[in-house]
């Protein structure tokens, strides 16, 4: 029950694009088309689910026992741009298909501040490792969802006759709050 | 570009978000009153200029194929001295900013002025450039925070304008951000047209 709660909150009620703001430059970066979206979206879920895993261990293996919480944030940057490194590297070689779809995408999720937010997070919330990964899995699925719908709003976007100064960035983000409006009526699920 | 232009550049024709477009994260999640806008925005900007500060003396220093992660590692340094000082000095919008403060170190704004400035001129204007886009970041989520507080609850900072009970709530809930966002870009793609 307890996992239940945790990936429909994470999807739809406090999803990480629409109410948490987390990874906001990729939403709006990557989403003019539905298939470089859904790429996107893979390449985090991917990273997510790794860096959260491997941050949660280091935070409760080397800095909390050793008291030196306060380079968590220097860690765990330090830790998921190296696994980045890691992923691509591996994929590369054993994976030359996966490589070709997500390739581009991987060098900008070390900016993406939903993979470092939801390592913390994961911290803050006090989960043990099986509910960070669940948790970590669920608020990618929750991205790519976001991420797609807003791919699709976008490519009509584009076909529509808009005045002057409010085409592109301004109308993306006006749609976007449209889209964050129709999540709010999730909030009263959980 | 003296001295002057490279400080000032970060207000109006280079800020950072309404014309740049980096560093949405942050813009979006703490703006729902305008003293948050303006701690982040000062929080930010002391990053900003430490940050340019010491990579401007060292990047000369840093060999090309360690250079993003060692900038990443100055800028974290910062970033947790910061966190340090707010939770110290100002526990409450501490909590209020949450998570936002140790994602500074991934807002683009800072690794980009890292890279694109910093690495390549010298310490004053460096500092400046930082100083710059730094009040420019702060004064357009403080903008941004106040319109979103003033919709949301007839208050700027705190001060009562109008009754509460004609606010509208959304603006101060996750949609308002990006729909208030959106207008405000708009209207400065408007102006600056004109």
């Amino acid at each position: 029950m307890e996992f239940i709660i945790i990936i429909i909150s994470a999807i739809f009620v406090n999803n990480v694009v629409l109410s948490q703001f987390l990874g906001i430059c990729p939403f709006l970066g990557v989403s003019k088309k539905v298939s470089t979206a859904v790429g996107m979206s893979s390449a985090v879920t991917f990273v997510m689910i790794l860096a959260t895993i491997v941050t949660y261990l280091i935070q409760k293996n080397i800095l909390d026992p050793f008291g030196i919480s306060f380079m968590q944030t220097i860690t765990f940057i330090l830790v998921i741009a190296a696994l980045v490194q890691l992923v691509e590297i591996i994929l590369k070689k054993v994976s030359p298909a996966l490589y070709q779809a997500l390739g581009v995408f991987l060098p900008l999720i070390t900016t993406n501040c939903a993979i470092l937010g939801v390592a913390i997070l994961t911290i803050q919330k006090n989960y043990d490792l099986l509910e960070a990964v669940v948790f970590s899995g669920s608020t990618a699925i929750g991205f790519g969802l976001a991420l797609v719908i807003f791919a699709g709003l976008r490519e009509h976007l584009d076909l529509v006759d808009l005045p002057k100064g409010i085409k592109g960035t301004p109308a993306a983000l006006i749609v976007a709050g449209l889209l964050a409006m129709a999540f709010m009526g999730f909030s009263g699920i959980v | 570009m003296s001295n002057l232009q490279h400080f000032t550049k970060g207000f109006i024709k280079e800020n950072p978000i309404f014309v740049l477009l980096l560093g949405m994260c942050p813009t979006l999640g703490v703006t729902s009153s305008a003293i948050n806008g303006l701690g982040m925005g000062l929080a930010t900007a002391f990053v900003l200029i430490m940050s340019n500060m010491v990579i401007s003396m060292v990047s000369s220093q840093i060999p090309d194929k360690v250079k993003i992660p060692s900038f990443i590692v100055i800028i974290a340094a910062f970033v947790t001295i910061i966190s340090f000082l707010m939770e110290a000095y100002t526990p409450t919008l501490f909590l209020q900013l949450g998570v936002f403060i140790p994602l500074i170190v991934v807002n683009c704004i800072v690794l980009g002025r890292a890279e694109a400035f910093a690495s390549k001129n010298k310490i004053i204007p460096s500092i400046l450039d930082g100083a710059g886009m730094g009040l420019g970041f702060s004064m357009a989520l403080t903008l941004l925070g106040s319109i979103r507080e003033f919709l949301g609850s007839g208050k700027i900072f705190g001060i009562s304008l109008f009754s509460d009970n004609y606010g509208m709530l959304i603006f101060v809930l996750a949609p308002g951000a990006f729909i208030a966002l959106g207008y405000l870009i708009a209207i400065i793609n408007r102006i600056k047209k004109a």
